[in-house]
């Protein structure tokens, strides 16, 4: 239990009075990849949006039940504090347009308005960059637009940003769904590296890819989480049956 | 048969040519003003007329330079005045799309738009000229930025909403307050709009008269008090036009021309700056 870095406890989502996620009960443990799989519109990216307090945004929304980073309630932490511990990387590349690639990079601690030294700054953007695995592409034009860079290097370039704060947890809401093959293999190919120093809750629909990077893996249907648990054994013997129609794509 | 596809034909030539024709026409004004204006004003323009004051009746010679000055005065106080509001009232339309409040600011905005700048211009009269008992640069500076502040909001709202949702989500997603996500990502990517906007609205108040008449009145001397009648070039030019001598409409001309060319390169300057530094998502 001292190992798990996110508690979810009986815990509910909404839009007005559309419940989203039901009774959701969850663990994870630390330095792991935890998929959260399922259809479109079963609940996943909700599930991840309120970990990190993004889902309160959006005008209706509610939710009951608890959430713990580490032992913190993350409902009575402020939003501010908790979403620098848990950094987020979206579906579709978002780099800053207004912003060069070194800035792009420290951009939470810049419009947070954190001070630091140049030469503790450019450390922090070189250790970003390198671990999102862009430094050798990007070393020589980290004054250029962000916006630039290739759709894969962008999504790249977001994660660094995203590591740059040393979160306790990255959400990656289908981090790849907008990029072509190659890139794919190069973000998941990260994802095994960067286990060593946080641990990522990622958002997919692709099967393949929850089974090809994760350690666990979630199966959330209609708002339920259905299965829970290893995912070398989910994939071999799910232990339901909607999780077995699932992943033999009998729907989805 | 066939000549029912004959007549098309010869309907489809008509209408082009109309239409070709009507724009053609559509444009005359503008280059002939630009003609007679050049022609008349640009004689007029020699250092001594840039740089001297009017003279009394009767004395021959004089300038514009009060008027130039008056009129950059009344730019920077209107905008001093407007810019911050406007923007504040863009933003606040953009993020609140929906609302009570919201939707009465919009609905002023258009109303304001259509009032017509004598009417703004008696306004500001009664705001600032009463109490003060003076006319005053400020009282202008009042009536113009009226005027400018629906072409301000109009344009920070619609450029704001053009910023995608996604930026703003990644910023907060980092932790960085709503108010800072505002300032720091949001407004300076849709600067580039705000800007243009900022320049058309500047282009617009700086040939309107009618709002000057009873605020800041004009001033045949030079005056940089913002608390005294201070002289603008669109006065200046009502000013030596209903003079009965030549010379003086000579110089109606040139201020013209040197007001036209104003308005123009700002025009100019905004689109440069809304295609140039327009920004890629």
């Amino acid at each position: 239990m001292e190992n798990s870095v996110l508690t979810v406890k009986d815990f509910s989502a909404s839009f007005g009075d559309h419940e989203i996620l039901h009774n959701i009960n969850l663990t994870v443990e630390k330095n792991i990849v935890a998929a959260l799989m399922g259809p479109s519109g079963c609940g996943k990216t909700t599930l991840i949006r309120c970990i990190n307090r993004m889902h309160e945004l959006v005008p209706g929304a509610g939710v009951t039940g608890k959430i713990f980073l580490y032992d913190e309630d993350i409902y009575v932490m402020q939003s501010i504090v908790l979403r620098r511990k848990i950094g987020m990387v979206f579906q579709k590349p978002n780099p800053f347009p207004t912003m060069s690639i070194y800035d792009n990079v420290v951009a939470g601690y810049r419009l947070n308005g954190i001070k630091m030294p140049k030469s503790e700054m450019d450390g922090v953007v070189e250790r970003s960059l390198r671990n999102a695995a862009l430094w050798n592409e990007v070393k020589d034009n980290l004054h250029r637009k962000g916006t630039f860079l290739s759709g894969g290097q962008q999504q790249r370039l977001c994660i660094a940003r995203a590591l740059a704060m040393n979160p306790e947890i990255i959400l990656f809401d289908e981090p790849t769904s907008a990029l072509d093959p190659r890139s794919t293999a190069q973000i998941e190919d990260l994802f095994v590296e960067l286990k060593k120093t946080v641990t990522m809750l990622l958002v997919t629909h692709n099967i393949a890819q929850a089974a090809r990077v994760s350690d666990v893996t979630a199966f959330i249907y209609l708002g339920e989480l259905i299965e829970f648990g290893p995912t070398e054994k989910m994939f071999t013997v799910p232990k339901d049956k909607r999780t077995e129609e699932y992943l033999t794509g009998k729907f989805g | 048969m066939h000549d029912n596809v004959r007549a098309r034909l010869v309907k489809d030539i008509l209408f082009k040519g109309i239409i070709g024709l009507l724009a053609f026409v559509s444009l005359l004004p503008l280059f002939l003003i630009l003609y007679y204006i050049t022609k008349n004003g640009i004689a007029v323009i020699n250092w001594d007329f840039l740089s001297s004051l009017p003279r009394p009746i009767g004395e021959a010679g004089g300038g514009v330079f009060n008027a130039i000055v008056g009129t950059l005065m009344l730019i920077v106080l209107s905008g001093t005045l407007s810019i911050p509001c406007g923007i504040a009232a863009g933003i606040y339309l953009a993020e609140n799309e929906n609302g009570k409040l919201g939707n009465s600011i919009r609905l002023s905005v258009v109303v304001l738009q259509g009032i017509p700048s004598i009417v703004i211009g008696i306004v500001a009269y009664l705001w600032i000229v009463t109490p003060l008992k003076t006319f005053s640069a400020l009282s202008g500076g009042v009536a113009l930025a009226i005027m400018m502040l629906p072409v301000i909001i109009k344009t920070t709202e619609e450029t704001l909403k053009l910023v995608p949702y996604h930026l703003k989500e990644a910023s907060l997603a980092l932790g960085v307050p709503y108010y800072r996500t505002m300032l720091k990502v949001v407004l300076p990517s849709g600067m580039s709009g705000i800007l243009t906007g900022i320049l058309l609205s500047v282009a617009r108040i700086t040939g309107e008269t009618a709002p000057l008449l009873f605020t800041a009145f004009g001033n045949q001397f030079m005056n940089i008090n913002v608390f005294k009648p201070i002289d603008s070039l669109p006065y200046r030019i009502f000013y030596y036009a209903m003079s009965p001598y030549p010379e003086w409409h000579s110089f109606a001309w040139g201020a013209s021309f040197i007001l036209v060319v104003l308005t123009i390169s700002l025009n100019l300057i905004a689109r440069g700056i809304s295609s140039k530094w327009k920004i890629q998502y």
